[in-house]
C-alpha cells in the first residue's frame, strides 16, 4: 500500500518546523515515529500534502529535570521511556504503559508525542500520561501555551492542537515515592487496550492522600475517573472502599462497543481493571 | 524551502553498501529496499504494520520496513538477511534456524532472524521469556513459534560459547 503523494521536508530546527507548518495550516503533518501516521496515509485515510519530519529536530529531543517537574521532549520514542533513569525514578507510570506499547519494533519507533497528538481512544500512554497529570507544551510562529492534558484530547483522534502548533515536550510533576500501576486488557490482535487503566496513588500515615487514575479504550478519548478518585481521597484503601470506587470508574462515560467487546463487558473490564491497577499501585507504595 | 515534490536525493548504508538514489517520498523503505534495490529478502506480508515480517535492522534497532519512508533512512544504515551471511558462511541466527527448524514455509524467517539479531546484539543471554517477548511482533502463521524460540536459543547458547 503507498501513501497518496506528498511533499517531504526533514525540518533542522524547531523555528523551521513551526514555518512550515504555520505556512501550510491544515494541510501539513508533523511526522514523529510515524507508526500512527503513516499506517493512516496508507490507507489514505491521512492524505497530508506536506509531510515535516522531525526526526532531526533537537529542541523536540531530552529529558530533564526543572524544579518540580520532569522534561519530557515530545520525540522520545517508548523504547527510552522504558529505560530513562529519570522517568524510572520521578515518572515510572510512564515507563510502565510504553512497555504495553503495540511491540518492539513499535516501540523502538513510537514517540510520547505521536502518541498524545494522534490521541487514539485505545492507546495505552494517553492514560498513564493523564494519571501522571501531565501538561503539554505547545509552541508556534502565534507564541508558546501550555495546557494539561485533559483539556487537550478532545476525542478520538481529536485534540487541541491548532494547525499552525508543534508539540514540543510534555512536563510531568515528579513523584518519586508514589506508588504506581498500568493494568491493561488487550484486544489479542491489535494489542491494543479493551480496557488500559493507571493508577497513581500517595500515601500519608497509611491513608490514601492523592491518587490518579487515568482510563484508556474505554470512552471517545482516554479519562480521568474523577468519582473514583473521590471515594478513595483519605481511605485506607480497604477491599470494600476499592470495590465501590472501581465501580463508579465508567460514571458519565459513554462507553465504546464493537464487535470484541459490549459496552456491558467493557464497563465490567474496567472495574476489574481499575480494582487491580489501584490495588497494585497501593501495594507499590508499601513495598 | 528546499524541497521538491517529486524526487528527493537519499544516501543509504545497505549491509555495507552504500547506495544513492531519487526517491519519491511516500516510497515505503520495504518497496525500496525490494524494488530499487533488488533485495527480495526482505519480505512484506500484512502492509499493515502487524505482522512484523518485513523487520530489518535500522541503525541497531529492529524496524518495520513497511511502516518507514525510505526518506527517514537518509543517511542511515540497514541490515537485511541478506547482509547476515558472511563469504557463504551462515551467520549464527542463520546456522541455529536451519538446525533447530525455526521455520516451515520460510516467508517470516527475514523477519524472525532479524529480531533475532537484534535482540541477542542487546542481550546476549535472554531467557525464553525475553526471546518470546523479542518476538511479540512477529507473525508466524506455520510454527506455533515453538522452534522459532528454540533456534533463537541455540543462537544464544552458541554466541555465549564465542562460537
Amino acid at each position: 500500500m503507498i501513501p497518496e503523494r506528498f511533499r517531504y521536508h526533514r525540518a533542522r530546527s524547531l523555528d523551521e518546523a513551526l514555518d512550515l507548518v504555520a505556512q501550510a495550516p491544515g494541510q501539513a503533518r508533523i511526522l514523529a515515529g510515524g507508526h500512527s501516521l503513516i499506517p493512516l496515509m496508507k490507507l489514505r485515510l491521512a492524505q497530508p500534502q506536506w509531510v515535516i519530519d522531525v526526526e532531526e529536530v533537537a529542541e523536540l529531543r531530552g529529558i530533564r529535570e526543572e524544579g518540580e517537574v520532569l522534561h519530557i521532549g515530545a520525540m522520545t520514542r517508548y523504547r527510552e521511556l522504558m529505560t530513562d533513569p529519570l522517568v524510572a525514578r520521578d515518572a515510572p507510570l510512564l515507563a510502565l504503559a510504553a512497555r504495553r506499547v503495540g511491540d518492539l519494533q513499535v516501540r523502538n519507533r513510537g514517540t510520547v508525542g505521536g502518541a498524545l497528538c494522534h490521541a487514539d481512544p485505545a492507546a495505552d500512554l494517553p492514560a498513564a500520561a493523564l494519571a501522571s497529570d501531565a501538561e503539554l507544551e505547545l509552541r508556534s510562529r502565534r507564541g508558546q501555551r501550555r495546557v494539561a492534558l485533559g483539556d487537550f484530547l478532545q476525542g478520538p483522534l481529536t485534540t487541541d492542537l491548532k494547525p499552525d502548533e508543534v508539540l514540543v515536550a510534555i512536563h510531568v510533576p515528579r513523584r518519586p515515592g508514589w506508588g504506581v500501576a498500568y493494568q491493561k486488557f488487550p484486544h489479542p490482535a491489535s494489542g491494543y487496550a479493551v480496557v488500559g487503566v493507571a493508577a497513581a496513588i500517595a500515601a500519608e500515615s497509611g491513608r490514601v492522600a492523592r491518587v490518579c487514575l487515568g482510563v484508556t479504550g474505554v470512552g471517545p478519548r482516554a479519562y480521568r475517573a474523577a468519582a473514583s478518585e473521590e471515594r478513595l481521597v483519605g481511605t485506607g484503601l480497604d477491599p470494600e472502599v476499592l470495590r465501590a470506587a472501581s465501580a463508579v470508574v465508567t460514571d458519565g462515560i459513554a462507553v465504546n462497543h464493537d464487535q470484541f467487546a459490549s459496552a456491558e463487558y467493557r464497563r465490567h473490564l474496567a472495574a476489574t481493571y481499575a480494582e487491580r491497577a489501584l490495588a497494585a499501585a497501593w501495594a507499590a507504595i508499601q513495598a | 524551502m528546499e524541497s521538491t515534490e517529486d524526487l528527493v536525493s537519499i544516501s543509504v548504508t545497505v549491509n555495507g553498501r552504500r547506495y544513492a538514489d531519487q526517491v519519491e517520498p511516500r516510497w515505503l523503505l520495504a518497496y525500496w529496499l525490494r524494488d530499487r534495490l533488488g533485495l527480495t529478502g526482505t519480505h512484506v506480508g500484512c502492509d499493515t504494520s502487524q505482522c512484523g515480517v518485513c523487520t530489518v535492522i535500522l541503525n541497531g534497532q529492529a524496524v518495520k520496513s513497511c511502516t518507514i519512508l525510505a526518506v527517514q533512512a537518509d543517511n542511515g544504515t540497514v541490515l537485511t538477511v541478506e547482509g547476515l551471511a558472511q563469504d557463504g558462511t551462515l551467520h549464527p541466527v542463520q546456522a541455529a534456524f536451519s538446525e533447530a527448524h525455526g521455520l516451515q514455509c520460510g516467508f517470516c524467517t527475514p523477519g524472525a532472524e532479524m529480531l533475532a539479531v537484534a535482540l541477542l546484539e542487546e542481550n546476549p543471554h535472554p531467557t525464553e521469556a525475553e526471546i518470546r517477548e523479542a518476538l511479540d511482533g512477529l507473525l508466524c502463521r506455520c510454527t506455533g513459534y515453538q522452534h522459532i524460540v528454540q533456534a533463537v536459543a541455540l543462537a544464544a547458547e552458541r554466541k555465549g560459547r564465542g562460537a
